[in-house]
């Protein structure tokens, strides 16, 4: 077997450990909703039976297999990161240069980037594991995506990305990419997170998707670690630009020429700037700070697939 | 009693806009200069500068290419005119744009000043006194110890390297990440000074490309460039000396036709006195000659045309430079023989340089490399319209006064190939030669965007990676019956940003303090 077919197939095993990482993330906190709800139903009926108020030894909150799931999902999940990373190594030694240098190869290596920012954040305890699911799906659907429509069999550079600058840039610009990826689904689960405790708090019925919020961290946790991958992500997207700018003026004779792709990722960077000053302005914290880095992850979308596909410019060979 | 407001500021941020006794005449006026510098307004003309290039960035641009801007009108003939008038098409030069960026950086500067000047005060100021109630704050700690007040506050004080300290009435302030501020202000600055950059690099500043055959030399005179376009206040005078050579350009492919490297191999004097030396200029290498530098931009092939009169006297031996229709650099050639005995001559031809012929006997090119080319070529005889001193284009042809030679068949010559016209004329395609395109630049801004650029990321850095936070340790004798000799020992703490990370911090000083301040059992 070649090194690039093991990369390909290591991308693969990875991306079917993810999805039963998914799986597991999701069992847990369906089976948690599920012991919570009889745990309360438990209390009361010994309340009755007692006649008055009694102790009874509290509930567990978690069932049996609701105690294995999320464990278990939590191994999966480094597993597949494991083997994503795995796919990545081997990919550049067959490329034989740092394997981000095509649609493919960047997607999955931002996608790696997100899974391992979602491990940190779990791992230092900013956020519950109980978000997996959440985060396991985008990544399954965006890697599945990458491996079949953006695939590309490994081959050189053409000679305009053929530069040490490249390195720079484009490892600057994945890594901020992903990690800004993982801080657009922590802001959407932020805001259906918050809108499902306004409905609650009024003692109003959610339905699906508002629903779903019961099973996610808290709206403070999420919009801390939204805020926390993004205070990480802004400087080093900044800098992906002045090293694009640097790697530009090399190769093109300018910094900067708002090339279809050079103006989406200032549109990008402008509205991260937006994000992060909504978060010191009174009346922007909040939903509508988390709305703008929605908006942010879209515009980056946008930056990297749509002009990469539809739009001409000199970046359109990437 | 609530903590007071100074402690809780951590930031120089500008204030929310409130309303303010004024003296009535400038009252407005400073009501509108604290409106433009608030922060909602730099948050809301972030929004329209993001908004407002969008445009820019689906819709194609006039200054980075005309043509498709032209085919895009020629496909909409009734929305372009509109949003051609809205400036769509020039977004980055548009008044509108200019305007949001300007306003922008307007009240970036308005709410600097101030904040630069409170922040060196704040710089020179200890921290502020402790509030009255320490157990208010976010987080705060509380034992009693044995120790006299004055030597657990010594104690205590040693705890707090690092750490701005002050001991004031009994009780400590102490104050950390001076720097975050610092940074935010070093970040907004370094904004204004690209701005500076980019400006002084869009009014002093040069572009002009050109193309060179292999084997032709370049000057640097305004009149030798195909296409220039100067910033707003350079003079002529600026252009760097600078003389080079075109002796070879080779470009290598794959066997898929993507191409691996270019090299434009070239000899330049370093200054106007030294003889030539060598270069290789790459894609991502350019050359530098004192402030200017020379890019290789574009390339394609120039094949050796040669026209003889029917006595064999030569009327024409030039290369020809064709334009690239593709990928595989199938490339449109015009040929204009002016200066031959009977009518004048022009030839429209096709350059392919892996040439393949399907059954029709059309022919394309296979491959971009010059593995088998060939010129495809039809004839004009008659009058090229050049001499009417009507400025005429090289790559296109006035066909209004010429008739077709034989017929207008076209005629496929292999390397060495002759073609005999009907008139005894011939034709002869001597040999396949290449051309490249240079862009020569200065930009005296370019320098001050780079350190600017420096500034914004090591400012940005500082600012979103400092935490700002400040420390209060109290300690007074216990009062009450039995406190005789007691001493109560609080601790109080507050941090703007990231208070989990701050909460940890403090528990952890608050640990060390009760080690080194022993509560009493
Ligand atoms: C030119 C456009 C601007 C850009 C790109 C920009 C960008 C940023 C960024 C990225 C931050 C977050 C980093 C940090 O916390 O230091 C920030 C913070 C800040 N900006 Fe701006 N800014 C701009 C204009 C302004 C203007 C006009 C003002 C004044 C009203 C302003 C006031 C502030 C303040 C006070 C903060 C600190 C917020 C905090 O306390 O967390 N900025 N800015």
């Amino acid at each position: 077997m070649t090194l690039a077919s093991l990369s390909d197939q290591l991308l693969f095993a990875a991306v079917v450990v993810y999805a039963l990482a998914m799986l597991g993330f999701a069992g847990a906190s369906a089976s948690r909703r599920a012991a919570a709800v009889t745990g309360v139903a438990t209390r009361e009926r010994v309340l009755v039976d007692a006649g008055g108020p009694s102790v009874t030894a509290p509930a567990p909150l978690v069932t049996p297999a609701a105690g294995w799931a999320a464990p278990a999902a939590m191994v999966l999940t480094v597993l597949g990161w494991a083997l994503h990373l795995g796919s990545v190594v081997t990919r550049g030694m067959a490329a034989d240069r740092l394997p981000w240098g095509n649609m493919y190869e960047f997607s999955s290596v931002a996608a790696l980037v997100a899974v391992t920012g979602f491990l940190v954040l779990v791992l230092r305890g900013r956020v519950d594991r109980s978000l997996g699911a959440f985060v396991m799906l985008p990544v399954v659907l965006y890697l599945g995506l990458a491996g079949t429509v953006l695939y590309t069999a490994v081959g050189p550079l053409v000679p305009a990305l053929n530069s040490y600058w490249i390195k720079i840039h484009v490892a600057a610009a994945v890594t901020a990419s992903g990690a800004f990826l993982l801080s657009g689904v922590l802001a959407s689960l932020y805001l259906l997170r918050s809108r499902y405790d306004e409905r609650t708090d009024v003692g109003r019925a959610v339905r699906f998707p508002v629903s779903l919020g019961r099973a996610l961290p808290a709206a403070r946790a999420l919009d801390r670690a939204a805020y926390g991958v993004i205070a990480f992500a802004f400087p080093v997207w900044t800098f992906a630009i002045i090293a694009g700018g640097i790697w530009a003026e090399a190769a093109w004779g300018r910094y900067w020429g708002w090339d279809p792709k050079e103006t989406w990722s200032f549109i990008t960077w402008v509205l991260y700037a937006g994000y992060l000053h909504a978060r010191a302005t009174a009346g922007w914290k909040g939903r509508k700070a988390a709305w703008v880095a929605v908006a942010a992850a879209v515009a980056l979308i946008v930056d990297y697939y749509v002009v990469n596909i539809f739009v001409v410019g000199l970046h359109s060979y990437a | 009693m609530t903590v007071d407001l100074d402690a809780v500021r951590l930031s120089t941020a500008p204030e929310p806009v409130g309303p303010v006794r004024q003296r009535q005449l400038l009252a407005p006026v400073r009501r509108a200069w604290r409106q433009l510098t608030s922060m909602r307004t730099a948050l809301l003309l972030l929004f329209l500068l993001a908004l407002g290039a969008v445009p820019g960035g689906f819709l194609p641009q006039r200054s980075l290419n005309p043509v498709r801007v032209n085919e895009y009108i020629a496909q909409h003939p009734s929305l372009a005119p509109v949003l051609d008038r809205l400036s769509l098409f020039d977004v980055f030069a548009a008044p509108w744009f200019a305007a949001v960026y300007l306003l922008l950086f307007i009240s970036l500067t308005g709410c600097l000043v101030p904040r630069i000047r409170l922040h060196a005060r704040a710089l020179r100021t200890p921290p502020p006194r402790a509030p009255g109630n320490l157990s208010r704050l976010p987080v705060s700690a509380r034992w009693e110890t044995d120790l006299g007040p004055d030597e657990a506050l010594q104690l205590a004080r040693r705890q707090l390297n690092g750490w701005r300290a002050i001991e004031r009435g009994g009780a400590l302030s102490a104050e950390k990440g001076y720097l975050r501020e610092t940074g935010n202000l070093v970040f907004h600055v370094s904004l204004v000074v690209l701005l500076v950059g980019i400006a002084v690099g869009a009014f002093f500043g040069f572009k002009g490309t050109v193309l060179l055959k292999e084997g032709s030399a370049f000057a640097n005179t305004v009149l030798a460039y195909d296409d220039i376009s100067p910033g707003r206040r350079f003079d002529a005078g600026n252009l760097v000396p600078l003389n080079f050579t075109l002796d070879d350009f080779a470009a290598t492919y794959g066997a898929d036709g993507k191409a691996r490297t270019f090299d434009a191999h070239v000899r330049y004097a370093p200054d106007p006195d030294s003889s030539l030396r060598p270069y290789d200029i790459r894609v991502n290498s350019p050359l530098h000659i004192d402030a200017a530098k020379v890019y290789l931009l574009g390339h394609g092939y120039a094949p050796e045309v040669v026209v003889r009169e029917k006595n064999g006297e030569v009327a024409f031996d030039e290369t020809v430079p064709c334009l690239p229709q593709d990928t595989t650099f199938t490339s449109a050639c015009t040929i204009k023989v002016p200066d031959t005995r009977g009518e004048q001559l022009a030839f429209e031809g096709v350059f392919t340089p892996t040439t393949v012929q399907n059954e029709s006997g059309n022919v394309a090119s296979a491959h971009p490399a010059a593995q088998s080319p060939a010129l495809t070529l039809i004839g004009y005889r008659g009058d090229l319209g050049i001499d009417a001193g009507v400025p005429s284009s090289v790559y296109s042809l006035d066909r209004r006064r010429l008739v077709p030679v034989d017929g207008g068949r076209p005629k496929l010559l292999g390397v060495g190939e002759t073609w005999t016209l009907p008139d005894g004329r011939t034709v002869t395609f001597a040999k396949t030669t290449e051309w490249a395109t240079f862009q020569v630049t200065q930009d005296p801004g370019k320098g001050i965007a780079l350190l600017a650029s420096v500034g914004i990321v090591l400012g940005l850095c500082m600012s979103l990676f400092v935490r700002r936070r400040r420390v209060w340790v109290r300690a007074v004798p216990a009062g009450g019956e039995d406190g005789s000799g007691r001493t109560v020992v609080e601790v109080g703490g507050l941090a703007r940003t990231d208070p989990d990370a701050f909460a940890a911090e403090f528990d952890e000083l608050v640990e060390r303090l009760r080690a080194r301040v022993p509560g009493r059992e």
